[in-house]
C-alpha cells in the first residue's frame, strides 16, 4: 500500500535581504526576494529518505502563498518531490497562524495523507506552531521537533531532543511531524532534478475548492491584529579597540564599569 | 478583576524563572490563576503565592510525562472552561508554544507567540513581539476568542506580591487524542551547574573562531568568571565543539540577557536572530569587519585566545 506525504513548505522572504512591512502592516513581499523557507528543506530531505525505505510512496509538497510562492514548490520538486499542490487565493494575504492551520488542514485532507511533515519554523514568522495546529485540525497525533525521524509498519519513530531531556517518541500513523535542522542536511537539486521539476504536475485550488469561506481568512478574518510595526533604532556604534596585548584588561575594565564585575 | 491563566512550567514542584516572569506580567492585566499540572504540582503553590497566584489549580497524571503535549492541552482546556479567563499565557518554550498553538484551535481563540512584553489595553492585552532577527518591533492584539500569548524568558523582572494562592484540584478528563503520542524513552541531560542559558543573565558564546572542543575551555572558564551560561554558534555545533543545546540563534535558543559576550563569532543574521535584543553586547573578534561589531556596545579586535584568558584573569584577580 502506498505511503501518502504531504510536505507543508512556505515561501518567506529571504532572511539575508532587507524584510520589512507593507502599508497594512502585513509581510512586504515586492521589495525583497522570496525562497522556499531553509527550514523547510529539511522536511523534503526527511519526506525523500522516508519515501526511499517505503516499498511505495508519493510525495506531495504544499503550499499556502501568493503567486511566486510556485518557486518554493519549483525547489522541493526539484529536489525530489512528485507533485505540488499551490494554495492561491487573494482572499489569503494577511492570514495568521490559525488561518494558515485551517487551509493547510483542509488541502491535506483534500489531498489524502498518511503522514505530514512540516519544518521546525519558517524562516520568517518563525512561530513553530503550525505543525500542532494542523495537528490539531486533522485530529492526528503530532510527532514534533525531531532530530531524527523514521517510518516502519505505520508507525512513525522519532527523537525529540528537549532541554531537560532528549525524547523517543512514537506514534501510528496518519500523523503530523515536524524535523529540526538537526536531522540532516538537505540535498541539493541535482541538474537532472531541475530538469525532471519541470514537468511534475502543479495542482492549483483555491478557497472555494477547500470550502472555505473569505472570512475565515486574511486580513480581516485574522484572530490577531498587528497594530504597530516600528523599525529596531540601528545601535548607536559602540567603542572598539584593538587588542595591542591589553584587549582583556581593557574589557575587564570596561564590564567593571558597567557593573558586571 | 478578570482572572488571567498561567500555565506553570515546574520540574517536580520547582517552578521556573520564566514562570514568575508570566505571574508578573500577568498582574497587569488582571488576576494570575495558575495552572500547575504533573509530578510535585501541589508542590508549586508557595511560590506562585508569593508571585501573585490568587489561585493555583493542580492535576497529577501519568499521561502528563508519558504522552507528548496533547494532555497538557486536554487540561488547560479544562482549566479555560473552569475559569473563563481574560488571556492565557503561556512559557514560550519549544513545548509551551505547541500546547497554546493546539488550546487556541480548541477555544477559536487567536495566539500570538514569543511576546517580550506584554500590557493592558482597550482591547484586551498588547503584545510586544520582536521580529525578523530583532530588527523590528510590533504590537499586536489577538481579535478573536481568548487571547493566548505565549512570552518569552526575560521579558519581565520578576516582583513579589503575595496573594492567596489557594490551591484547587482541577477536573480533567483526557480525550481520545491525549494517548496519540507516546514518549517511549528520555535520557535526561546532565546538569553543568551553570545557568540555564535562556533565564541567564550574563551568556558567553564562542564560535568557529574557539577552533576545537578542547578549546571550549577557555569559553567556560570566562563564563564561570563572571557566573554566566555558555553558548554556542551553529558553527562551533555543526563542528560537534559544543552540544546543540546550547546553540544560540534562529534554530537553537534565544537569549535576552543584561550581557551577551560573542567570541570567534562572525555575526551571520540567523544568530543575531537569537542574541540581538541583549541589553549590553560585547565582542571578541580577529576580523575587524566581522559583522558582529555593528552590534556591539564593546568590541575588542583580537586573538580570542590572548584576549579571553587574559580577561577571565583580570575578573578572577578583581574578584579577589
Ligand atoms: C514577523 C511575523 C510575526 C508573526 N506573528 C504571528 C503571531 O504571533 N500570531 C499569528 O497568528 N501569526 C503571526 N504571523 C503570521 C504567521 O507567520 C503566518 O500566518 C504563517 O503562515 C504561519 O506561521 P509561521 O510562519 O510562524 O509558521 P511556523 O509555525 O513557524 O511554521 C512551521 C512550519 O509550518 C509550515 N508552514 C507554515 N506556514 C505555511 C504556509 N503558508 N504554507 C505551507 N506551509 C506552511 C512549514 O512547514 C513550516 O516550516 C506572523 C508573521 C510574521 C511575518
Ligand atoms: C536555516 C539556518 C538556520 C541557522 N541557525 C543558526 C543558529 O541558530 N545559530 C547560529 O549561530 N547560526 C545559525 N545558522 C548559521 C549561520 O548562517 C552562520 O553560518 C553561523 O552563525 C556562523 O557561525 P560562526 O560565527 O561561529 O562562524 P563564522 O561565520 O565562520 O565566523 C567565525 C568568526 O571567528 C573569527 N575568528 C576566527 N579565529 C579567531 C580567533 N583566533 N580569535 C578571534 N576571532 C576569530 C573569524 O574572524 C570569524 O568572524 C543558520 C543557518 C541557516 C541557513
Amino acid at each position: 500500500m502506498s505511503l501518502r506525504i504531504v510536505v507543508t513548505v512556505k515561501y518567506v522572504p529571504d532572511a539575508t535581504g532587507d524584510r520589512h512591512f507593507a502599508d497594512d502592516l502585513t509581510v512586504d513581499r515586492d521589495d525583497v526576494d522570496g525562497l522556499l523557507s531553509e527550514l523547510d528543506e529539511y522536511a523534503v530531505e526527511q519526506a525523500l529518505q522516508i519515501a526511499d525505505e517505503a516499498e511505495d510512496a508519493e510525495i506531495s509538497v504544499l503550499t499556502v502563498g501568493p503567486e511566486d510562492a510556485k518557486d518554493a514548490l519549483r525547489k522541493a520538486l526539484s529536489m525530489g518531490a512528485d507533485k505540488a499542490i499551490h494554495v492561491e487565493d487573494d482572499d489569503l494575504h494577511g492570514t495568521d497562524a490559525i488561518g494558515t492551520s485551517l487551509v493547510l488542514a483542509k488541502a491535506i485532507e483534500k489531498a489524502g495523507y498518511d503522514l505530514v511533515i512540516s519544518g521546525m519554523a519558517s524562516t520568517d514568522g518563525t512561530g513553530g506552531i503550525v505543525p500542532a495546529l494542523v495537528a490539531e485540525r486533522l485530529g492526528v497525533p503530532q510527532v514534533t521537533l525531531l532530530s531524527e525521524v523514521s517510518v516502519e509498519d505505520g508507525v512513525v519513530k522519532g527523537r525529540r531532543d528537549g532541554d531537560a531531556a532528549s525524547e523517543q517518541l512514537e506514534a501510528s500513523l496518519p500523523a503530523v511531524v515536524s524535523v529540526t535542522d538537526q536531522s540532516g542536511e538537505a540535498r541539493y537539486p541535482s541538474f537532472k532534478g531541475i530538469m525532471a521539476a519541470k514537468k511534475k504536475p502543479v495542482q492549483s485550488w483555491d478557497l472555494s475548492d477547500l470550502d472555505i469561506e473569505a472570512e475565515d481568512v486574511g486580513l480581516e478574518g485574522a484572530w490577531t491584529a498587528v497594530d504597530s510595526a516600528t523599525e529596531r533604532p540601528t545601535r548607536t556604534a559602540g567603542t572598539i579597540v584593538k587588542d595591542e596585548g591589553e584587549g582583556g584588561k581593557q574589557l575587564a575594565e570596561y564590564l567593571a564599569g558597567q557593573k558586571f564585575i | 478583576m478578570a482572572e488571567v491563566l498561567v500555565y506553570v512550567d515546574h520540574v517536580d514542584g520547582a517552578v521556573r524563572k520564566p514562570t514568575l516572569e508570566l505571574l508578573t506580567l500577568a498582574r497587569r492585566i488582571g488576576e494570575p490563576v495558575a495552572v500547575a499540572l504533573g509530578n510535585g504540582a501541589a508542590d508549586t503553590a508557595a511560590a506562585l503565592a508569593e508571585h501573585g497566584a490568587v489561585k493555583v489549580l493542580t492535576h497529577d497524571a501519568a499521561e502528563y510525562a508519558d504522552y507528548l503535549v496533547v494532555p497538557k492541552v486536554d487540561a488547560l482546556q479544562a482549566a479555560v472552561a473552569a475559569v473563563s479567563p481574560a488571556a492565557v499565557l503561556v512559557p514560550s518554550s519549544a513545548e509551551g508554544k505547541e500546547i497554546a498553538a493546539r488550546l487556541a484551535v480548541r477555544i477559536g481563540s487567536g495566539i500570538i507567540t514569543d511576546a517580550i512584553d506584554l500590557e493592558a489595553g482597550d482591547e484586551g492585552p498588547v503584545a510586544t513581539q520582536s521580529v525578523f532577527a530583532a530588527s523590528f518591533t510590533t504590537k499586536s492584539r489577538v481579535s478573536k476568542g481568548t487571547p493566548v500569548i505565549t512570552v518569552k524568558p526575560n521579558s519581565a523582572a520578576v516582583e513579589a506580591a503575595p496573594a492567596a494562592g489557594s490551591v484547587e484540584a482541577l477536573d480533567v478528563t483526557f480525550g481520545a487524542l491525549a494517548t496519540g503520542t507516546k514518549v517511549t524513552g528520555r535520557t535526561a541531560r546532565e546538569s553543568t551547574g551553570r545557568p540555564e542559558l535562556t533565564e541567564a543573565a550574563i551568556v558567553v558564546s564562542g564560535g568557529r573562531g574557539v577552533n576545537g572542543t578542547e578549546n571550549f575551555a577557555i569559553i567556560e572558564a570566562l563564563a564561570d568568571s563572571l557566573g554566566a551560561a555558555v553558548g554556542a554558534s551553529r558553527a562551533a555545533v555543526d563542528a560537534g565543539w559544543y552540544p546543540h543545546t546550547n546553540q544560540v540563534g534562529q534554530t537553537g535558543k534565544s537569549v535576552s540577557p543584561q550581557l551577551y559576550i560573542a567570541n570567534g563569532i562572525s555575526g551571520a543574521i540567523q544568530h543575531r536572530a537569537g542574541m540581538q535584543t541583549s541589553k549590553t553586547i560585547v565582542a571578541v573578534n580577529k576580523d575587524a569587519e566581522a559583522p558582529i561589531f555593528d552590534l556591539v556596545d564593546y568590541g575588542v579586535v583580537g586573538d580570542l585566545f590572548d584576549v579571553v584568558p587574559q580577561l577571565t584573569e583580570e575578573i578572577n584577580t578583581r574578584k579577589g
